[in-house]
């Protein structure tokens, strides 16, 4: 009789279910994945390595390249890396403005995790429902920056400007007309803060809507109640971050244990799950988006109430402002060297992490004191992630890898690099 | 020999009457489900093609018919091509004992009933051919789930459909319809609400719609058993699943709900009046229950559709088909009363 042998599937990298570029061989047992070999580096692109040739503010665009759903987050971690070598703190607005978009930023990616993951297991509504709400966030990130996804907002002693008086509006067009303009528009009178209030106002019933769809769903519950446990012992032992840990149990944030920015005045929770399954990663997102919404609430009052500078004003670091270019020489030289040599930061080497909606973003950086950096290393939570997922993933269906990944949260810009 | 003719040409003509109407409205039914599902998405829909987008169909099957059929090398070409055929021939055979109104239908055969329930088990030879001889993993998973889910359903339907062979007595569509007459409460969805729910459940599994379409897949085995089907091969499988499904919706009026009878007292004129319009509405209805699942629900896993068929489905049919029997038997329903 001839040997019976395991099946070889090849998921990925060009697969619906693959989060970007995952290529995992799958050893099936029938439906059954006996062993998951997952295969990255279909995004290498070297960031690393190109942030060693260049001034030190020209490496921020590429932070928001690596996870590209939470774009503010790794600028963040990389920004506060720069400052704590060089000794300085970005003014007190400037650090809510980061805490504010960070959450932003957080909504932003566990926006497109519920909806991508939900879409994994077949409910695509919630995909557009969430995809809906993203459209208004990243509105602010347009607001602010000029782009919806890669900002590079945050800037060594601050951020690059102020929050705009005015949010923008949508213009008359053959798709956006009649009432529906006048709904788009109706939250964008005021200043961007006005907007984000209006948003934070609206945004729990949204998520109720999502919740509403999969909370109670028994469909849904089938396939992630107890799909993929890992237990704390294992999340701590993968080096696991974010709701990953905090779905097992584990009551760890950066974002409490080692405040930074304006986390340590504002009010939040984190929010653990019980049995470490999908569901209960499921569960603490959605409640990770409704702690985020109570922050960005705190923080626009905050941010009313207390105009101020956003950016330090010693123009070793950052650039003055192009008014006083005009007339002082001071100024004009200061914009030329920071514009073309950089800034040189002092020898040393420092690690600063960032609570990242995926879990904890690390920037561990060495200076030799040059204007560039002499390496950079950066720990993408991902990563910690994927390497656990044979683990994880096996004795379960073909089906239950889709919802794993699913709740794994994997984007392949930070896995790779 | 002359008669023979004519009676062949006759039929020929009514096999084309139902025909050609039923691949049009499979046309209008994908331009209604993605019209639907954007409304429901928050979302247009189809809006370029025609007028509101109504000929955005009959464009996609233009652009699929010019395609080029892409065979998978090592494929087992005979039966890569017979495999479409195979799921879309039963696909539209079983239109042939529906009836439309009273009198209106292709045959009126006595084993109706059976003849539904066979041509609709040989549909899924057409996937299981489909993905064996695609030669692709990810068609032969998809394969393997149909050929269990489609087995397991077709048995929890075929018991729901003894429910109603018992209390109408027969195995003719039209006679189950007669059966059912005298108003909305003499309809057989009333003893019989349970199975009702179960045989439209298992259709909607049978026909490998959401939730229950893991034969498909789209996020785990991408499309299952049509992966590598491109062009007009594709098109003749999507044709048959939603002919399928059209027939699912007209079934279920049929054999819970009155078929053409009206909801309404005979007293009130046009409304009370029997007619194939009611039929039509009522066929409409469960059509878009199909869209309605599919624009809400989640995926089941393949395991958890077997046990949802044969420990929950089945048992209770087998249970409901006693007190159907009961309920015959003391006549507390009196068909055709």
């Amino acid at each position: 009789m001839e040997e019976i042998r395991n099946y070889t599937m090849n998921f990925g990298p060009q697969h619906p279910a693959a989060h970007g570029v995952l290529r995992l061989i799958l050893e099936m047992d029938g439906e059954v994945v006996t062993h998951a070999d997952p295969h990255i580096g279909l995004l290498h692109r070297g960031t690393e390595k190109l942030a060693e040739s260049k001034p030190f503010n020209q490496s921020i665009g590429y932070m928001d390249r690596l996870d590209y759903v939470s774009m503010m987050c790794n600028e963040h971690a990389y920004v506060r890396a720069i400052e704590r070598l060089c000794g300085v703190e970005a003014p007190i607005r400037a650090q809510y403005i980061r805490t504010l978009f960070d959450e932003i930023t957080r909504i932003l990616n566990h926006l497109l995790w519920i909806g991508s993951s939900a879409l994994d297991l077949g409910a695509m509504a919630v995909f557009l429902y969430a995809f809906r709400e993203r459209e208004e966030l990243m509105d602010c990130y347009e607001a602010v920056s000029g782009a919806r996804l890669h900002a590079t907002y945050y800037r060594p002693g601050g951020v690059y400007r102020d929050l705009p008086a005015r949010m923008p509006q949508y213009r008359e067009s053959p798709w956006h007309k009649g009432t529906d303009l006048k709904r788009l528009n109706a939250w964008r009178g005021g200043s961007m803060l006005d907007f984000l209030a209006a948003f934070a106002d609206d945004f729990p019933r949204r998520v109720d809507e999502y919740e509403e769809l999969l909370t109670g769903n028994r469909i849904w519950k089938q396939r992630t109640v107890d799909i993929g446990v890992v237990s704390p012992e294992q999340a701590q032992a993968w080096g696991m971050s974010g709701p990953m840990l905090r779905g097992s149990g584990i009551a760890w944030d950066l974002r409490k244990k080692q405040p930074y920015a304006a986390y340590a005045d504002v009010d939040f929770d984190i929010p653990v799950g019980a049995n470490g399954d999908c569901y209960d990663r499921y569960l603490v997102r959605v409640a990770e988006m409704r702690q985020s919404n109570r922050i960005i609430r705190q923080c626009v009052d905050w941010l009313r109430a207390n105009p101020g500078p956003v950016m330090l004003d010693t123009h070793k670091i950052a650039p003055p402002d192009r008014e006083s270019m005009k007339n002082d020489m001071e100024a004009l030289i200061h914009h030329f060297k920071l514009f073309t040599e950089g800034y040189c930061v002092p020898e040393g080497e420092v690690y600063s992490a960032v609570e990242a909606p995926k879990g904890e973003f690390g920037v561990y950086m060495i200076s030799d004191g040059a204007n560039k950096p002499f390496r950079v290393k950066l720990r993408a939570p991902g990563f910690a992630h994927l390497s656990s997922m044979n683990t994880i993933v096996k004795g379960h269906m073909l089906a239950d890898v889709v919802a794993m990944m699913g709740t794994y949260d994997i984007v392949f810009g930070e896995i790779d690099r | 020999m002359h008669d023979d003719l004519i009676l062949v040409a006759w039929t020929l003509v009514k096999v084309l009457a139902i025909t050609l109407p039923l691949v049009i409205a499979v046309a209008m039914f994908v331009y209604w489900e993605r019209k639907v599902i954007g409304w429901m998405h928050v979302r247009l829909g189809p809006n370029e093609i025609g007028p509101l987008g109504l000929l955005q169909a009959f464009a996609d099957v233009v652009k699929l018919l010019i395609k080029e059929i892409v065979v998978p090398a090592n494929a087992n070409r005979f039966l890569f091509f017979m495999a479409p055929l195979m799921a879309l021939i039963p696909a539209l055979a079983v239109w042939a004992v529906v009836p439309f109104s009273q009198g209106l239908v292709l045959s009126n055969v006595n084993a109706g009933v059976l003849y539904l329930l066979a041509m609709s088990s040989m549909g899924v030879y057409g996937i299981i051919l489909a993905g064996w001889a695609s030669n692709s993993r990810y068609a032969l998973l998809g394969a393997m789930r149909s050929a269990a889910q489609v087995v397991s359903y077709e048995l929890a339907m075929g018991m729901a459909l003894v429910c109603v062979l018992v209390l109408a007595g027969s195995l003719n569509l039209t006679v189950i319809v007669d059966a059912q007459q005298g108003g909305l409460l003499h309809w057989f969805w009333l003893p019989l609400l349970p199975v009702m729910v179960i045989y439209f459940v298992s259709g909607v599994a049978e026909t490998n719609r959401a939730p229950f379409d893991v034969a498909e897949g789209e996020s785990e085995i991408v499309a299952g058993f049509h992966v590598e089907y491109s062009g007009s091969a594709f098109a003749i499988f999507f044709l048959a699943e939603y002919a399928n499904m059209i027939l699912v919706s007209f079934l279920a009026p049929i054999l819970f709900f009155g078929g053409w009878m009206s909801p309404f007292p005979a007293s009130w004129g046009l409304l009370g009046a029997p007619g194939f319009f009611w039929l039509f509405a009522k066929a409409f209805v469960f059509a878009f229950l199909f869209l309605w699942f599919r624009a809400t629900f989640p995926r089941y896993r393949y395991d958890q559709i077997m046990r949802l068929g044969w420990k929950v489905f089945i048992p209770i049919t087998i249970v409901w088909v006693l007190v159907a029997g009961c309920l015959k038997y003391f006549h507390i329903v009196t068909p055709g009363a």
